[in-house]
């Protein structure tokens, strides 16, 4: 199985995020940036499927250098090898216009799995997968909370999250497939680990590299802009009360108060 | 006038209360067109909703083939409905489902996508509440047909009866869009109670509860309420409720009238998912929370004793 698993370098979920005040793109510098944690999910199935079946893991972002340092933490974690597709052209590259870099980038690496979050921490668009289903002709396998992969036959079968329940989702590989986080328990970096990422092979693609046209990547580029960015007023906090025994009804005076029941 | 188009979103025919929503939110922008998709014989079930809502047409594809697939056939519809009719713009719930559908539609038509947007001018211009909601953003789509993904409980539904004109749509679907084949759908919640995103209340537990069998106080307390249940990423991640209830960051995102936050802290991953509900109660005994720095209503105590008592009183207020 040759794997491909997406990842993301996010600000830090603990972070206070915001926007660039010149751009109104995402401010990656002055916050602390981590791997988007439900990557982590990504990786570790990707990993698993990998021990499972055999194969190769490669890890493919799109993001500033620095982003290398979350391509490490995959590596760390047993992927294989990895691209990093990196240029100041690519910075405010929509969700849109990322699915298009990224599908040219892993269509090149002929995959029989792609393997993508469903969902990355800052834009919480929740289309990656969908998108890379599209521009790339596969199917779309989001919203996984199983995979079950059977290289012999060719097929992938997955359980797509749905409001009640699940949907039984089946395909023929090559797919991409989209994980929720209840779907493993991510592995922590081994030291061993984290010394053998730094002789794995990363490989650094420039726009041009990767076969993308100038003019169609980038802020300038992206099929939406965003006119104006606030801060939101923020919540005040309101009465709090301790319970005295009669909290229960506290409460219930509260919402008939505010015609809430 | 331009038609706008509407995914209607419904669950074996009956459609969703969000799709009155955008229906109403449509009549703003232009004229709104119904795109009805479905298993045969389903759209009969919301054909006088969507007469209710003031859809001036609708556009009906009943096949398996938009039904038994994931996603691209019904962006496949939307892509052909956008070349067609031109419409001024499309809008999606933000579903999960849907949100992906859309996405797609602007990938096939060239167009930009706007997603999770709480309010559309009449000017396309879509307000979005970023990071969780703490940054409020306006933004346009520069290319193509706006596709825009709309938040449940971002309009009031309004009526406006009207008999819209049906449309059959002739359409093929590629094969390529059928390569994710839907083989079973298996229900694991009949709960009856409202959706999760849509519900004007919902009542949520976390790691206060301690237990799975604890939950059932939320769940009465809900009932009560006619309220949606939602978990904490604490409670669904020891496995006392179902991920799909999840809030929060790698969850769903809610904006009812009033959310009840029973034993969760507050944390900045949940927060996310429910800061822009109108009015949020909390009961937690750590007065320390940082739930209740951002609770309109706050009660410090144990919510063993709390809740069966709020649930009473509500009762009672109720005769």
């Amino acid at each position: 199985m040759n794997i491909v698993v997406t990842v993301k370098q996010v600000p830090d979920t603990w972070a206070e995020k915001k926007l660039d005040a010149a751009d109104k793109t995402v401010d990656r510098v002055s916050v602390d940036n981590v791997m988007n944690e439900m990557d982590e999910y990504g990786v570790e199935e990707a990993l698993k499927i990998k021990e499972a079946h055999g194969g190769e893991v490669t890890v493919v972002t799109m993001g500033p250098a620095k982003a290398v340092e979350t391509i490490r933490k995959a590596l760390s974690m047993g992927a294989d090898k990895a691209v990093h597709l990196t240029d100041d052209a690519l910075h405010g590259s929509d969700a849109l216009q990322t699915s298009a870099a990224l599908a040219k980038v892993i269509a090149s690496l002929s995959p029989d799995l792609v393997i993508t979050a469903s969902e990355a921490s800052d834009a919480r668009g929740g289309v990656m997968g969908a998108l890379l289903a599209e521009r790339l002709g596969l199917p779309q396998l989001t919203q996984a909370r199983k995979v079950t992969v059977d290289p012999g036959a060719g097929k992938v079968a997955i359980e797509r999250l749905a409001d009640n329940g699940y949907s039984l989702v089946e395909a023929s590989l090559p797919a991409v497939v989209g994980v929720v986080e209840k779907i493993n328990q991510p592995r922590y970096p081994s030291f061993k680990g984290i010394m053998a990422a730094k002789k794995k092979p990363l490989t650094t693609l420039s726009a041009g590299d990767a076969g993308l046209d100038a003019g169609s990547v980038g802020l300038a580029a992206a099929a939406s802009t965003v006119l104006d960015a606030n801060p939101a007023p923020p919540r005040q906090s309101g009465t709090i009360v301790k319970d005295e025994g009669d909290g229960g009804t506290k409460i219930a005076g509260f919402l008939a108060a505010q015609k809430l029941i | 006038m331009a038609e706008v188009l509407v995914l209607v979103e419904h669950a074996d025919g009956e459609p969703k209360k969000v799709t009155g929503e955008l229906l109403t939110l449509a009549r703003e922008l232009g004229e709104p067109a119904a795109v009805f998709t479905g298993a045969p014989g389903t759209y009969a079930k919301a054909k006088a909703y969507l007469a209710e809502y003031g859809a001036a047409k609708v556009y009906v594809v009943e096949s398996d083939d938009v039904a038994e697939y994931v996603g691209a056939p019904i962006a496949e519809v939307l892509a052909k409905l956008v070349g067609d009719a031109a419409p001024t713009a499309v809008l999606v719930a933000a579903t999960a489902d849907s949100r992906e559908i859309a996405a797609r539609t602007a990938a096939k038509t060239d167009s930009g996508l706007i997603w999770d947007a709480v309010a559309v001018t009449g000017d396309l211009v879509a307000t979005q509440g970023v990071f969780g909601g703490s940054t409020i953003v306006q933004s346009k789509v520069t290319k193509g047909t706006p596709v825009i993904v709309v938040r449940p409980n971002s309009t009031a539904p309004v009526a406006a009866p009207g008999s819209p004109a049906e449309v059959t749509v002739d359409i093929a679907i590629s094969d390529v869009a059928k390569s994710a084949k839907i083989v079973d759908r298996v229900a694991e919640a009949k709960s009856g109670r409202p959706d999760l995103t849509e519900a004007q209340v919902v009542v949520s537990g976390g790691r206060g509860l301690g237990a799975a069998e604890h939950f059932a106080l939320v769940e009465k307390l809900a009932d009560t309420l006619g309220a949606a249940v939602g978990a904490s990423r604490a409670a669904t991640d020891a496995g006392w409720y179902p991920h799909q209830n999840q809030v929060g960051q790698t969850g769903k995102t809610v904006s009812p009238q009033l959310y009840i936050a029973v034993g969760i802290s507050g944390a900045i991953q949940h927060r996310a998912g429910m800061q822009t509900s109108k009015t949020i109660v909390a009961i937690n005994k750590d007065p320390e929370a940082p739930i209740f720095e951002f609770a309109d209503y706050g009660l410090v105590g144990d919510l063993f004793n709390v809740v069966p008592q709020l649930t009473d009183e509500i009762e009672k207020r109720k005769g």
